[in-house]
């Protein structure tokens, strides 16, 4: 078996990450000639019905009211257990934050390897497998010798999958109660705040983005009004936050916030790698900057050599201009 | 109350990568070392709590002697005591860092509080810190950007895909930490000079591998076309709100 470990919305709908592991598993299974299984926290709701489509016959749901607050620690136990019990050939997660935490405590308890971050998985015949994994964000990929009788992987999305996914013919259900040890000490939520509705940096089709050469927190000002007027957001490069020009929260790069904007507007941003694997998502770039040899210039879609308080400004201007504003 | 923070050796990168000509690893003949952004967070978080509840902020990192050097920088930002694993490897695979970590925290007094970055800047396999405690059984946070001490208890903040999220934790505690946490500082002379003279704690690694081994690394293909130069300074603004409307981002 292939195991897949997959995520819910806030609404119990599968996450697209999950959708494509689950493509990729069901690739994975058919060159082994094994099924998909599938495991998940929680009830059922809608999910057979939405595995079962996507190739899944056996869904495997754990039940055990220390994973109701979805710690990752505690999930990670209980996976380690089923995948125990199951001996599947490899076990595949999305690699969001929860699951690779998930993945990591589960792999520890096994005591076996887990390559993150994949984007793609090479069966060996008797030998190890091959993974294909990102480093540095991204920036680099690494090839990669996975030696273990059971393989854990997790997967970053974009992975190659399959265009047809033939569907089970049945699907069975079997809820799982995990033996999660009360005499371990564990950390527990013990409070949670929904995000306040609005654009954030990872929604915004447009993300006006400012580094050192904007020289302040006051000249953000330019770059506020610019993404103001063409419905963006305001991001920075870890210079500024590192001099206190902006929240981190603004941040784009390996640390702070990976964006996949329609547009990415550089403004007096180098582009160093750190910086690079942020924004290399991004359908366009507009670099503005000084230097025309600088990294961000060279790779940027388009490119205005110039100061960003000379190029903004006009920018601006020339917008209200044209639509008469 | 005491704090250990653990850290790795690696190449500070420019904006292009050169790897080795059997492309095993990057090429550092020219580059300097750092540590990652997120345990640079985790080390001034370390000695601020110590700082404020008069307890020691201690540096561990797995490696050969020159990763001494990254070790000596968090005792400039103020660590007061530095370990280091000795492994032949620069680049440990996860299950053979955590294995050196976890058999030092054996050896070593015991500590309160045990800080990771998140992932490491390098080969970001984000995994040691859960692995660590794991085979401690401690309760470990992930993707920490804030940390409250409150008695025998820590109160450990995270995002989520749906916003905020505070776990409690009883220490001893495992947490492993983003950038964003706070605002490292920058090392003082004073604090260069300490870091220079001060001893650092040399205990064996376990020798123990992993099995996750690095065939090669290779780079993304890149498939931008050339940059278009839309124009120099203020005069270029026309031709830049045509793109905006082309992409139908203004009217």
């Amino acid at each position: 078996m292939v195991l897949v470990v997959v995520e819910r919305d806030g609404d119990g709908t599968l996450t697209e990450d999950s959708a494509e592991v689950l493509a990729a598993a069901r690739d994975l299974a058919e060159s082994l000639g094994v099924p998909v299984g599938a495991v998940a926290v929680g009830e059922p709701g809608e999910l057979p019905d939405d595995l079962v489509k996507r190739g899944v016959g056996r869904l495997h749901l754990l039940a055990h009211e220390l994973l109701t607050d979805g710690s990752p620690a505690c999930l990670g136990e209980a996976l380690a257990g089923l995948v125990a019990d199951l001996r599947p050939a490899a076990v595949l997660a999305p690699s969001t934050d929860r699951s690779t935490e998930a993945m990591a405590w589960a792999a520890a308890e096994l005591g076996m390897p887990l390559a993150t971050a994949c984007t793609e998985i090479r069966p060996g015949d008797d030998g190890p497998w091959e993974v294909t994994r990102e480093r540095a964000g991204g920036v680099l990929l690494e090839d990669a010798a996975l030696t273990a009788p059971i393989r854990l992987c997790t997967l970053r999305p974009g992975s190659p999958s399959p265009s047809e996914t033939a569907a089970a013919d049945e699907m069975t259900v079997h809820v799982v109660v995990p033996e999660l040890r009360a005499s371990v000490p564990r950390a527990r939520l013990v409070e949670r705040r929904e995000r306040a509705a609005g654009m954030t940096l990872t929604t915004a089709p447009v993300v006006v983005a400012g580094g050192r050469g904007v020289g302040s927190s006051e000249g953000y000002a330019v770059l506020e009004e610019l993404a103001g007027l063409v419905g963006g957001a305001v991001g920075c490069s870890r210079v500024a936050t590192n001099n206190g020009w902006r929240p981190h929260a603004d941040q784009v790069g390996l640390t702070g916030t990976r964006i996949s904007p329609d547009l990415y507007v550089a403004c007096g941003i180098s582009g160093a790698t750190q910086h690079w694997v942020g924004c290399m998502n991004a359908r366009s770039i507009l670099a503005v900057n000084t230097d025309p040899e600088a990294p961000m210039v060279t790779r940027a879609t388009w490119a205005v050599i110039g100061d960003v308080h000379e190029v903004l400004p006009a920018v601006v201007d020339e917008i209200r201009r044209r639509s008469g504003r | 109350m005491d704090v250990l923070v653990c850290v790795k050796r690696v190449p500070a990168v420019g904006a292009e990568i050169l790897l080795t000509a059997d492309g095993t690893a990057i090429d550092t003949r020219h580059l300097g070392f750092t540590i990652g952004p997120h345990e640079e967070c985790a080390v001034e978080e370390a000695v601020r709590i110590a700082e404020r509840t008069g307890g020691s902020a201690g540096v561990l990192t797995v490696g050969p002697p020159e990763t001494e050097e990254q070790l000596r920088y968090a005792l400039s930002m103020g660590a007061d005591h530095a370990v280091r694993v000795d492994t032949p490897e620069t680049d440990p695979d996860p299950e053979a860092t955590a294995a050196a970590v976890t058999g030092a925290l054996g050896e070593l007094p015991p500590y309160d509080l045990v800080l990771f970055g998140e992932a490491s800047a390098d080969a970001g396999h984000a995994q040691v810190g859960f692995r660590v405690a794991c085979a401690l059984r401690r309760p470990v946070v992930g993707g920490v950007k804030g940390i409250d001490l409150d008695g025998d208890r820590v109160l450990l903040r995270r995002e989520s895909p749906e916003g905020v999220e505070v776990h409690e934790a009883p220490l001893p505690a495992v947490a492993a930490v983003l950038e964003g946490l706070n605002l490292p500082r920058y090392p003082t002379i004073k604090g260069r000079l300490r870091a220079k003279k001060a001893p650092i704690r040399v205990l064996d690694g376990p020798g123990a591998t992993g099995g996750l081994r690095t065939l090669r690394l290779r780079h993304r293909p890149e498939a931008r076309a050339r940059t278009v130069v839309l124009g120099h300074g203020a005069a270029a603004a026309p031709a830049v709100v045509d793109v905006l409307a082309e992409l139908g981002i203004v009217p």
